[in-house]
């Protein structure tokens, strides 16, 4: 099972603020290891944010991302107490999905 | 004997049970995969990516803007930001010329979003960094080069 996500969801007077920090390796498939064989790629691939049941962003990666993925971005409609969730797919079918609390 | 096969049974089923609701993650997480755009992924170059998001060409925009350092120390850990100023803007991707695959990342932006994305990419080498955005089914760009030292002793 990954590592949670850090979620960090703020109100603010133009929207809710939201960073996320995921932790994945991101690996590329184009770096080799020690002996010269390639590591296969492993990288996150689809990023979905909800909130109230609804996607605010939608993200598709491919494996030039860095590695412990960023993300930051502002939706409009959010309140304090309210839930947002993060939920993310890589290439290898691995998901994870975490929740946080507007603040 | 009577016991015991009642138990295998109540086994079974928990088992099934287990299994199949494995089976339904797998699924979502398969379907998720699927819409994810390989051919975008694998393109080489500014036009090719553009087309294989559906557009035909794209336009230079000053109302895109790229938040980036001009000296990236470290390629591996790039942040880069997108703004858009144009309105109903639908997607916003993120293009490194001089990278294997050019696309590094899209975000899609529904109603009530801000076009305004911040992550952090790889970059190979020193390269033109572009910003796309779709807006009403078209697609507007801006360049930004980022130097990338390696080695780690800064500019």
């Amino acid at each position: 099972m990954p590592d949670p996500m850090r979620i960090r969801a703020t109100e603010q007077p133009d929207g809710v603020d939201v960073r996320v920090l995921m932790s994945h390796e991101m690996e590329t498939g184009q770096r080799r290891d020690s002996a010269g064989a390639i590591v296969p790629a492993h990288f996150i691939q689809t990023v979905v944010v909800s909130y109230n049941g609804k996607p605010v962003l939608n993200a598709e990666w491919g494996p030039a991302v860095a590695k412990n993925p960023y993300l930051q971005f502002k939706f409009k409609g959010g309140k304090k107490g309210e839930k947002v969730s993060v939920t993310w797919v890589d290439n290898k079918g691995e998901t994870r999905t975490d929740e946080a609390t507007i603040g | 004997m009577h016991r015991s096969r009642r138990e295998f049974v109540k086994a079974g089923s928990v088992l099934g049970l287990t299994v199949a609701a494995g089976l339904i993650t797998a699924e979502e997480a398969r379907a998720q995969q699927q819409a994810w755009n390989k051919a975008a992924f694998e393109s080489k170059s500014l036009d090719e990516t553009v087309k294989a998001l559906g557009g035909s060409g794209s336009a230079q925009s000053a109302d895109v803007a790229i938040t980036a350092p001009d000296i990236a120390e470290n390629g591996a850990v790039v942040p880069v930001a997108v703004a858009s100023k144009i309105p109903n803007t639908q997607a916003i991707y993120i293009l490194v010329e001089k990278n294997p695959n050019t696309l590094a990342a899209g975000f899609g932006i529904p109603a009530g979003t801000e076009a305004n994305v911040a992550t952090r990419i790889k970059m190979g080498q020193t390269s033109n960094v572009y910003a796309v955005v779709k807006a009403d089914n078209k697609f507007y760009v801006a360049t930004k080069e980022i130097k990338v030292t390696l080695g780690g002793c800064g500019g």
